[in-house]
C-alpha cells in the first residue's frame, strides 16, 4: 500500500462481515433441497446485481444507516418547512421577545431581541442550507465527471493542460477566493451562492474520475466497444461513466458536507445568502451580539450545522465502504 | 536534488502568472470598484478621477494588469482605493500577527495529532482510539466560527462568574500588562485552539492510518522478531516512515489555514489578514483585497514547493528526474 490518505472510517465498529445463507423466499427458483445440498458443499450461486450488493454492505454499517435515518427527517423538515414551522421565518412579535427555549407558544428554540420564533428560522434555515449545498454537490459533480472523463479518456498532452490547471485551482486559499468573490458579486440569493461553490469544488472528482478513466481505458469491454465502432462520447457515457459511479456518488455526499460548512461560514460572515432568506450560518450570525444572555440562538442553528455534516460523513462512509472498497477518503 | 528544485522553481513562475492574471480578472469582473465611492457623498468628482487615474481604469483590461502587475513589483501593490493608505506596510503588520497565529495553530495540531494518531494506531479498537475517533467526527463536522463562538461564550462565562482571567477573548494584547509573552499567550490561545482543531482532527487520523500501514509492514515484524523493545520499534522502526507523508500534508495545510484565520480572526477581534482581507471586502475595495490574494497565494505556492522538495529529500525511493 502506498496511499497514506487519511481515511476517518475504515475501523469504526461494525457488524462482522459473515456472508449469511440466502433466504428461501429470496431464491424462489431453487427448490429447498437443491438449495441444502449447495449448502453442504460450500456453493453458494445467488445472482445479485451490483447494486444489491452494494446495498447489503450497507446495510451491515449500522452508524451509516441510522445517521441515514437521521439525516432523511432532517431533509424532510426542510422540504415541508412551511407546514413544520410554527410561524414565519420573518415574523416579529415584539411582545415575544428574549424568550428561552419553551413549550409555551411553541418557541422551542427561544425567540431573539425582534421576537423572531428561532425555531422556526432554523426550520427555513435547514432548507436553504440543504437546497443549496444539493446544488452544489449536483454542479461540481457535473463539472468534475465530465471533466475528470475527458482528461483521462483522450490522455496525452491534454491531460497534461487539464490536470495543471487543476493543480492550479488546488493550489489557491479556497475559502479565501470564495469569501472575495462572493462578497464582490454581492446579492447572494441561494442559487447564486451555489454556483459560486460549486466552480470551485469539482476539482476532487475530477482527479478521482480522471484517475479512473487511465485505467478502465485499458481494459477489454472498452477495446471491444472501440472495435465495434463505438462513438468516444458513447464509450464515455454508456461504458466508463457508468462504471465510475461509485466514486462520484461517494464524493457528491462528502460534497454535501463540505457545501454545508462553506456555505454556513460565508452566510456567518455576511457574504453568502443575504436576508431576509434564512441561512443557518446568518441565523447565528445575528444572534451573535446576544450570545452571553442569550446563548441558546447560538446553539441551536449550531448544533443543527454539527448534526447535519456528522450524518452526511457517516452516510459518505457507509456509501465508500458500499461501493467503492478501494477509494480512500481525502478532504478538501 | 539541486536541479530539481531549481526545476520546481521555475515551473512556479508560470504559475504565479496564471494565477495572478485569473486573481484580477475574477476581482475585475466581479464589479466597478466605484460604484461604492460613488455612494459616499464626501467624495468629490475630482478625486474619483484621480482614482481612475491612478489605476488606469478607462484603459483596456490587459493594460490594467499590466499596471497592477508593475504596481506589485515597483510600488508594493500601490494604494487603497481612496489612495488614504499604502498597501504594503499595512498587510506586512498584519501578516505578522497572522503568521504568529498560524505558525502556533500548526504546531499544536501537529504534535497533539502525531501523538493521538500514533497511541490509536499502536492500541487500535482500544477506548482510546474510539475516543479520538469520535473526537476527530466530531472536529471534521464543527463549523470554525462555531467553535470559535463557543469558546468565547465558554471563557466569557468562566472570567463573569470566577473573575479569574484564563484566556482573553478577543484582541491581541492589553494595555499595560506586565508580562508581554504571557499577556500574548493569553490572547492567543483560544484562537490557536479553533484554529487547531480542524488540524488535530485531520492529522490524527491521517497519522493513524500511516501509521497502521507500517506498523503491519515487513520491516517492524522482522525488528520485532529480532527482539526490538516495543518502544524502540514504535518509535525508530514505525514513527520515521509514517511521518513522511505527514510532512506534505502539514505544508499543503497553510493555504487552509490562511481561510481559517479569517473567520478566527473576525470573531477573536484579531488584527491580522482574515480582519484585514473583510474588513476591506465590507468597502468593496478591491486593491487590497488582489494584494492580499496575490501575497496569500504566493506564500501558498511556496509551501508546496517546500513540501515537494522535503518529501524527496526523506524520501529516496521519490527520485525525481
Amino acid at each position: 500500500m502506498t496511499n497514506p490518505n487519511p481515511s476517518a472510517s475504515e475501523h469504526l465498529p461494525r457488524a462482522p462481515q459473515v456472508d449469511r445463507p440466502p433466504s428461501p423466499d429470496a431464491t424462489p427458483s431453487i427448490d429447498a433441497d437443491e438449495l441444502t445440498s449447495f449448502h453442504e458443499e460450500g456453493l453458494e450461486v445467488v445472482a445479485r446485481s451490483q447494486w444489491q450488493l452494494a446495498r447489503r454492505r450497507f446495510f451491515r454499517h449500522k452508524l451509516a444507516v441510522g445517521s441515514l435515518i437521521v439525516l432523511m427527517i432532517i431533509v424532510l423538515v426542510g422540504v415541508f418547512a412551511e407546514q413544520i414551522a410554527p410561524y414565519s421565518y420573518r415574523e416579529q412579535v415584539p411582545l415575544d421577545a428574549r424568550m428561552a427555549p419553551t413549550l409555551e407558544g411553541q418557541h422551542y428554540f427561544g425567540t431573539d431581541v425582534l421576537g423572531r420564533d428561532y425555531f422556526s428560522r432554523t426550520v427555513f434555515g435547514i432548507r436553504t442550507s440543504l437546497y443549496v449545498a444539493g446544488v452544489v454537490a449536483l454542479l461540481s459533480t457535473l463539472i468534475g465527471a465530465l471533466y475528470g472523463a475527458v482528461s483521462g479518456y483522450f490522455g496525452g498532452w491534454i491531460d497534461n493542460m487539464m490536470m495543471r490547471f487543476v493543480d492550479l485551482v488546488l493550489t489557491l486559499p479556497i475559502l479565501a477566493v470564495l469569501i472575495v468573490i462572493a462578497a464582490l458579486l454581492g446579492n447572494g440569493t441561494p442559487i447564486r451562492v451555489a454556483v459560486i461553490l460549486a466552480l470551485f469544488y469539482w476539482t476532487t472528482l475530477a482527479r478521482i474520475i480522471r484517475g479512473n478513466f487511465l485505467s478502465l481505458r485499458e481494459k477489454e469491454y472498452v477495446e471491444a466497444a472501440k472495435a465495434s465502432g463505438a462513438s468516444d462520447i458513447r464509450i464515455i457515457f454508456r461504458h466508463m461513466l457508468p462504471n465510475s459511479m461509485g466514486p462520484i456518488v461517494v464524493n457528491a455526499t462528502l460534497i454535501v458536507a463540505t457545501a454545508i460548512l462553506v456555505e454556513a461560514t460565508l452566510s456567518f460572515l455576511g457574504f453568502g445568502v443575504q436576508p431576509p432568506e434564512p441561512a443557518l450560518g446568518k441565523l447565528i450570525d445575528d444572534a451573535r451580539g446576544f450570545m452571553q444572555s442569550m446563548p441558546w440562538l447560538v446553539m441551536a442553528p449550531g448544533v443543527t450545522i454539527v448534526v447535519i455534516v456528522l450524518c452526511i460523513n457517516f452516510v459518505g462512509d457507509g456509501l465508500r465502504d458500499a461501493l467503492d472498497p478501494t477509494q480512500r477518503r481525502l478532504r478538501a | 536534488m539541486l536541479i530539481f528544485v531549481v526545476r520546481r522553481l521555475l515551473y512556479s513562475i508560470p504559475v504565479l502568472i496564471i494565477t495572478s492574471f485569473l486573481i484580477f480578472w475574477a476581482v475585475t469582473v466581479s464589479g466597478d470598484p466605484l460604484t461604492t465611492v460613488r455612494q459616499i457623498p464626501r467624495v468629490s468628482q475630482d478625486t474619483i478621477n484621480a482614482i481612475i487615474e491612478r489605476n488606469h481604469l478607462l484603459e483596456p483590461f490587459l493594460v490594467q494588469y499590466w499596471e497592477w502587475v508593475k504596481s506589485a513589483f515597483t510600488d508594493g501593490f500601490g494604494t487603497t482605493l481612496l489612495g488614504d493608505a499604502p498597501i504594503m506596510p499595512d498587510i506586512r503588520r498584519v501578516l505578522g500577527n497572522t503568521l504568529q497565529l498560524i505558525i502556533a495553530a500548526e504546531i499544536l495540531s501537529v504534535i497533539l495529532a502525531a501523538i493521538i494518531g500514533v497511541v490509536s494506531a499502536v492500541r487500535q479498537y482500544s477506548a482510546f482510539d474510539y475516543t479520538a475517533t469520535t473526537f476527530s467526527f466530531l472536529g471534521f463536522a464543527t463549523p470554525t466560527f462555531f467553535l470559535a463562538l463557543l469558546l468565547q461564550i465558554l471563557f466569557t462565562n468562566l472570567y463573569l462568574s470566577t473573575d479569574v482571567r484564563i484566556f482573553f477573548t478577543s484582541g491581541l494584547s492589553s494595555a499595560g500588562a506586565d508580562n508581554f509573552f504571557i499577556d500574548r499567550l493569553q490572547h492567543l490561545a483560544l484562537p490557536v485552539i479553533t484554529l487547531a482543531v480542524l488540524g488535530i482532527a485531520q492529522f490524527s487520523r491521517y497519522v493513524r492510518a500511516s501509521m497502521l500501514e507500517v506498523v503491519n509492514s515487513d520491516y517492524v515484524r522482522t525488528a520485532k522478531a529480532k527482539g526490538v523493545k516495543k518502544r524502540n520499534v514504535v518509535m525508530k522502526h514505525a514513527l520515521r516512515n509514517a511521518l513522511i507523508p505527514f510532512v506534505t500534508a502539514i505544508a499543503l495545510d497553510f493555504g487552509g489555514l490562511f481561510g481559517g484565520a479569517i473567520v478566527t480572526e473576525t470573531i477573536f477581534g484579531i488584527d491580522g489578514m482574515g480582519r484585514y482581507l473583510v474588513g476591506h471586502l465590507n468597502t468593496r475595495d478591491v486593491y487590497p483585497v488582489m494584494a492580499w490574494l496575490m501575497i496569500t497565494s504566493v506564500i501558498v505556492i511556496l509551501f508546496n514547493l517546500i513540501a515537494d522538495v522535503i518529501y524527496g529529500y526523506l524520501d529516496p525511493r521519490i527520485r525525481y528526474d
